[in-house]
């Protein structure tokens, strides 16, 4: 059980405290509720680069990370499909130290020209770095534009293509900041070594005078049903033949998401699960094989990837793939093998959980989600599925009409 | 009204009181020894069995890697599915890791499954049985990954500079080869166990909840096995470093980044140096706001990351620098972080500068002794390395205590570009 406090102030902000004195160290916390999904289709990778430069000095502190350092903090910040989320950890007498710095950028960046072109440019080498020099690195770039053809989950975080990254102006910087990154769109969580009516003190003087704006309301289009199954052929110097197939499930809200999930577990969760001990260890057919799903608050993927055994045909790689997944649309899981997923998940629930950041920044996404006591259901909502609902989950997902197949060929075949 | 220039005011982490919860330790019946930390509010654990079986006791290359890992492969009673099945089925994680001198079993459980997961791992510890079939689904799969791994550039620089620091034939600096997963046979693994782990060399180390029978459970699965009887033959290797200096290397002429390493050696842990370098490098490239990454990444923009580190080597240790940087920029980010190094030889460090730095240090070193897991991380850290008892607190008073002056004296002796290996892959 996680408990915290929840107050809201008159900007709008919402503020969620967790108090946990086992620990000397304060975490802050703060998550905007904007991802790549809100960007504009011809500006992608925009609310990646957008949190480089929140680094880049805000309206009366010219740096963000010195005074924190000064103060024997540590920071980082992180961008998803669906959100943007700040972090930093430092002793807990210091807190203080965290609500100035993070209140001046949410009251207005400095907006410098300096530091976009400096940050222009990091973000193309951390593109080039992760998805241009390493084998492999355009699968999901591929993936996405295949799976999705109106919603916005077509490109990946870090953007479509280079271009679009090199070609930001200032102006729509500033137009993102002030659409996006006000009070009303923003949580703030505060755990550790700290006292809940301290803490409100602190966010009424530091954020509260900060200007509540208009909401921003999201109206993404719906990515209709799949109707038939797409495939797409990618030859590629790799050392590998490689396949990528992907399901349309439910968002993140929806009972069908916990099945989904442990339907992944089932695949691919662990080294007893279905799709490595069949097709790694039995037939020898893939020299890895993994099977996940990347939370995403929208309708999201189920994904299966691997890499082949060197001779072994893709045709008869994907067959096989094919009847591990028929298994599971036909025949009931046993209640052991439930269980067994079940446990792994708790587990992993309880091992996230030691660590303070993990459960401040787990209470900021169940908040954006709509609740932050969902953190404390999460466990129960895995608990309620049954047998039959996987076995209902995997006929729907597995549907022939709903997958998208990526074969990735090594050009030295 | 407050005044949003000005920082609020602070506690300099350095006035702030560091403590580290001490290990307690006992001995099983055949004299392994356990270290225990007790805390967190979790009801789970974490179990590392260590090992003298890392690589420095090998007789062909990855014989230690590969009898690691395929430890859990399969025992007299149990295949590897069932094996894994087994922990899975309790929701734990069974890992192993091997290094230069250690190899692990290491356990992640809640605390209530103990019970029933600790006879499997005392089964794998004595009836382990390598089949061959393992082995050969293991050597196909790796050779695989070695494939991929050796297209990426960052992978290739890394195995280069080790052999320059080290030479081929040390374990600090060899790499595998496709053809030494061939030479590997079943016979060499079941040997190596024999030696390493049946009669091996073992020290426990346990932390989180713990049950209040944990020293009878421990003694009951671990404290009957034929551990720690014969005295340990460690093997002398003489440290070859490459004589030629600069290197290039076109591994993807489609490349578009270089992975960029420098490094020097540097003495082990024992050293009176090490403790004030660990000041000089995180000041040179040990965290964000470094001198590398304000100058060659938010300056320049030349990389996402550039980082500085002194690689913690029993015998002998390295400083190395590394980064991946565009391939137009990579000459001028190697002579962007000599010049880094000069300056931190011409100028000493501003008391501004060094206080901070000693703040960043001390803070986040509080944070990371928060917990079980980072309490006995970091005891295991001293342990197996010899420290004396108080060096973490030796450690927190040098931190606050090195000035300025010494730390220019230390760059002048050990941030000398031309006794740098320099390496770019592209």
């Amino acid at each position: 059980m996680i408990e915290f406090n929840r107050f809201v102030l008159e900007n709008g902000l919402r503020v969620l405290v967790h108090e946990d004195t086992a620990t000397p160290m304060a975490v802050v916390n703060v998550m905007y509720d904007v991802g790549a999904r809100d960007e504009n289709p011809a500006k992608t990778g925009f609310a990646h680069l957008f949190e480089h430069l929140m680094f880049g000095g805000s309206k009366h502190i010219p740096d963000y990370d010195e005074p924190l350092q000064r103060a024997g903090g540590e920071n980082n910040a992180y961008t998803t499909d669906d959100l943007t989320n700040y972090y930093c950890q430092l002793p807990a007498e210091n807190i203080e130290t965290a609500f100035w710095l993070e209140s001046d950028r949410m009251l207005s960046l400095a907006f410098s020209k300096k530091s976009l072109e400096v940050q222009r440019k990091v973000v193309c080498e951390e593109f080039k770095e992760h998805y241009i020099n390493k084998p492999y690195g355009d699968m999901w770039h591929k993936m996405r534009a295949l799976a999705y053809q109106v919603h916005p989950y077509q490109w990946l975080t870090i953007g479509k293509e280079l271009s679009h990254i090199e070609q930001v102006q200032l102006e729509d910087v500033k137009a993102f900041f002030f659409k996006h990154y006000r009070p009303v769109n923003a949580i703030l969580v505060v755990a550790g070594n700290v006292k809940t009516n301290n803490i409100r003190r602190l966010a009424e003087k530091w954020f509260g005078d900060i200007p509540k704006a208009e909401k921003y309301v999201r109206h993404l289009p719906a990515e209709p049903l799949q109707t038939a199954a797409r495939t797409m052929e990618v030859t590629a110097d790799v050392p590998l033949d490689a396949l990528m197939k992907t399901w349309h499930m439910d968002g993140r809200l929806h009972k069908g998401y916990y099945v989904a999930d442990l339907i992944t577990e089932i695949l691919g969760g662990g080294s007893s699960s279905r799709l490595y001990q069949a097709l790694v260890k039995e037939q020898q057919l893939f020299s890895d094989i993994q099977c996940y799903q990347l939370g995403s608050i929208d309708p999201g993927l189920l994904t299966i990837q691997g890499k082949l055994v060197k001779g072994v045909a893709m045709q008869h790689a994907e067959a096989a793939v094919n009847a591990v997944i028929q298994q599971l649309v036909e025949e009931p899981v046993s209640e052991t093998e439930l269980m067994k997923i079940k446990n792994r998940t708790e587990s992993v629930i309880v091992f996230e959980d030691m660590a303070l950041m993990n459960r401040a920044n787990s209470l900021a996404y169940y908040e954006l989600l709509g609740d932050a006591n969902l953190i404390n259901h999460e466990l129960n909502r895995y608990h309620a599925v049954t047998i039959e609902d996987i076995r209902q989950g995997a006929q729907t997902i597995f549907k022939p009409e709903n997958v998208n197949t990526l074969y990735y060929y090594s050009k030295a075949l | 009204m407050m005044n949003r220039t000005q920082q609020p005011s602070i506690t300099e982490p350095i006035h702030l009181h560091l403590h580290l919860q001490p290990a307690r330790h006992f001995t099983l019946d055949n004299g392994v020894l356990v270290y225990a930390v007790e805390a967190g509010a979790q009801e789970v654990v974490q179990l590392e069995l260590v090992f003298h079986a890392g690589n420095w006791y090998e007789q062909k290359n990855i014989q230690a890697a590969t009898t690691n890992f395929l430890l859990k492969n399969g025992t007299r009673t149990k295949n590897a599915f069932e094996l894994n099945e087994h922990f899975e089925m309790y929701g734990a994680y069974l890992n192993r890791g091997c290094y230069h001198e250690r190899a692990s079993l290491s356990l992640h459980s809640l605390t209530k499954y103990l019970p029933q997961l600790l006879p499997a791992m005392s089964e794998i510890l004595s009836e382990s049985i390598f089949p061959e079939e393992e082995l050969n689904i293991y050597r196909q799969n790796q050779k695989q990954r070695l494939a991929v791994n050796l297209k990426k550039a960052d992978f290739v620089a890394n195995r280069m500079i080790d052999a320059y620091l080290f030479g081929e034939q040390h374990p600090y600096g060899k790499y595998s080869n496709p053809a030494d997963y061939d030479a590997l046979t079943r016979e060499d693994l079941l040997q190596f166990y024999a030696q390493y782990y049946l009669k091996g060399n073992c020290t426990i180390f346990i932390a989180g909840k713990l049950p209040a029978n944990v020293e009878q459970l421990l003694n009951q699965f671990f404290g009957q096995l034929p551990l720690n009887g014969t005295a340990l033959a460690k093997p002398n290797f003489s440290i070859t470093p490459s004589a030629q200096k600069k290197y290039s290397v076109m591994n993807d002429a489609n490349g578009v980044q270089a992975a960029i390493r420098l490094a020097r050696s540097f003495p082990n842990r024992h050293h009176p140096d090490f403790l004030k370098a660990q000041l000089l490098n995180a000041l040179f490239g040990g965290f964000f706001g470094s001198r590398l990454m304000s100058n060659i990444r938010e300056d320049k923009g030349y990389t996402y990351g550039i980082h500085s580190f002194i690689q913690a080597h029993q015998q002998q240790s390295a400083w190395m620098v590394t980064t991946e940087a565009g391939r137009d920029v990579s000459r001028a980010t190697i002579e962007e972080t000599y010049k880094e190094m000069l300056a931190l030889q011409k100028e000493p460090v501003t008391a501004e500068e060094l206080s901070l730095i000693k703040n960043f240090m001390i803070g986040t070193l509080l944070g990371d002794v928060d917990g079980p897991f980072h309490i006995i991380e970091r005891w295991k850290s001293y342990i197996l390395n010899e420290m004396p008892a108080d060096y973490f607190y030796t450690s927190i008073q040098t931190i606050k205590n090195t000035t300025g002056e010494e730390l220019q004296v230390l760059a002048k002796k050990y941030l000398n570009p031309d006794d740098f290996y320099e390496l770019e892959v592209i």
